[in-house]
Parts: structure tokens; sequence; C-alpha cells
């Protein structure tokens, strides 16, 4: 499976995205510069994480505007899969393409240490690799992942399955509502989450966890 | 030219953990009158028009497309 990783100015996750999916898919990705309005022929775009231009006026505002994000926003209306990590994350809810807004950790302090991560739904494209309700562990880095959504949102993302990943076990590390750590839109195939996957795949990271999402949205999970 | 001031605020019900710190220190600081603290944004714009209404609309159309979340947020525009 073919796969791209958008870089903009101040991301710093880009590298371990590379080399996750590499490692996985066997293929090199291709990277793609936010001021272009044409992504090549690929099966997944990922948004890796970090502090796109400093994180100024809102996590992932300005980003969400640069001319990169119209071609995947065409991309995702064509049904290409696209996944946005940490900061990624923070760029989809900014560009609409996911529900709801992160807001800044409840506890206001940068957070960076293990979660462990409930998959609320394994029957998306991303989470197949795994069964609902278990449980892996996840590295989270960030200091705005507090996921907010107004009441009426929230009442149809939990009832359409769009919570993909809950923190687990008193593990929430900013507050979010509902302990939601991932969400993905109505159609299925755009997933962002504010946990780095990418940062647990092989015995050197400590685990290999995080390698089930990349396996189930590259098609690569074993038989 | 035409000078304004957009301010950008959580909307009612939203959560502002910077709001509460920022409550919690005045109150330690000894100011006992303090009730909620909520934090917003302001920004300070000058537009090269001498268009009020176009001003107006400009800057509606900026705070929709960048200035606010309106997920969170609510803003306001007055001009000089």
């Amino acid at each position: 499976m073919k796969s791209a990783v958008v870089q903009l100015p101040g991301l710093n996750r880009d590298r371990d995205m590379i080399a996750a999916l590499t490692q996985i898919s066997g293929k090199v990705p291709v990277t793609v510069w936010q001021t272009e309005t044409e992504i090549p022929d690929v099966d997944l775009v990922v948004i890796p994480g970090g502090f796109s231009y400093g994180d100024y006026l809102r996590c992932g505002a300005i980003a969400a505007r640069m001319p990169v994000m119209q071609a995947i926003k065409a991309k995702a209306e064509q049904g290409v899969r696209v996944l946005g990590v940490c900061n990624g994350f923070q760029i989809l809810v900014e560009s609409g393409l996911l529900p709801g807004a992160l807001m800044r950790n409840a506890s206001l302090k940068f957070v960076c240490r293990e979660v462990k991560l409930e998959v609320a739904n394994g029957d998306t494209s991303f989470t197949r690799a795994y069964a609902k309700g278990q449980v892996i562990r996840c590295p989270v880095a960030h200091h705005d992942g507090n996921y907010f959504a107004d009441a009426e949102t929230l009442k149809a993302i939990e009832g359409n399955g769009q919570v993909v990943f809950r923190y687990a076990d008193g593990t929430n590390p900013n507050g979010s509502i509902n302990d939601i750590a991932g969400v993905i839109n109505a159609k299925g195939n755009v997933l962002g989450m504010m946990p780095h996957p990418e940062n647990l795949i092989e015995a050197a990271h400590g685990g290999a966890d995080g390698r089930g999402l990349f396996a189930s949205a590259l098609d690569v999970i074993a038989a | 030219m035409i000078k304004a001031r957009v301010t950008v605020t959580l909307k009612n019900g939203v959560l502002d953990p910077q709001g509460k710190a920022i409550e919690g220190a005045l109150g330690a600081l000894g100011f006992d009158s303090i009730g909620h603290v909520r934090q917003g944004k302001v920004f300070d714009l000058e537009l090269e028009t001498a268009d009020r209404t176009k001003a107006e609309a400009d800057l509606k159309a900026m705070c929709e497309k960048l200035l606010a979340n309106t997920v969170i947020e609510n803003y306001s525009i007055s001009l000089a």
C-alpha cells in the first residue's frame, strides 16, 4: 500500500512516521510539502505530530488553512484514508475534517508519558487488527489534547461508533470529554488521535502495541 | 485606514483551565473579591480601506475562517 506523509514547518514527528510506515508496508512513503495542491496516488495520507507554526493562534489552526489541506479534503472525499496523530489530529479538527475541538490540557501541563488505550471500535479500517475492548499501551506527548465536543455532536459520534480510542484505567492525561483519545469521521476513512502509535511498533521501543493500527490502515494484517 | 479590535472568548460551558488557573492565582494574591475568570484573546487589526461596511464583512470572514474556532469560541468585532 502506498502512503504519503505531509510535512509542514514545525512538525517534528515526520521521521518517526516515515520509519513506521516504511517498516510496516515495506515501501517508503512519499512526502508532501504544505504548499502542494495535489497529492500523489496513494492509499493513506498521514499528518504527523509536532508543533506546526509554533502552535500560534491555536494548535493546528494555521496549518489547517494551508493549500495542502484542500488536497487532503479532496482525497478524503474520494475515500482515501487519512490519519492525523497529535498535531495532525489538531489540524484535522481545525480543518473541519473531524468533529469537535482540542483544547489545553485540563492540568495545564505538557504531558509526556505512556497511557492505556481502549479500542472502542475495532471495526474501522484503522483498527481491524485489534479487538473491541482490547486495551493497548501507547505513548502521549502533548499540551493540547483535551478533546471537546458540544452535547449534540458528542451524542452523534458516540452513537455512530466514531469514538475509536478511549484512555483506559484512569490514564486520561488531558481531561478529554468521555476519555476520548481518537475519533473517526462518519464515512470511516479519516482518523485523528492524540497518542503516538508510531512510537511503539518494535521491540526496541519496548513494545509493538501501535503496530496494529498501521497494519490495519496499510492492509498488511498478518493472516 | 480603519482600525479594528476583535475579541475572541470561549463559549459558556466550555472548560477554561487557563482562566481557572488565573482565578486561583488572583485569589492567592489576596484578591478575595475574585469571582469567575475567563481568558480570551484580543486582535488589533488595521485595514487598508475606508469602507466600513466592507471592513466589517471582511473581519467577520476572518473570524469565521481563522481567528476564532467557532466550535468552542465566540467573537466580537469593534471598529475604532
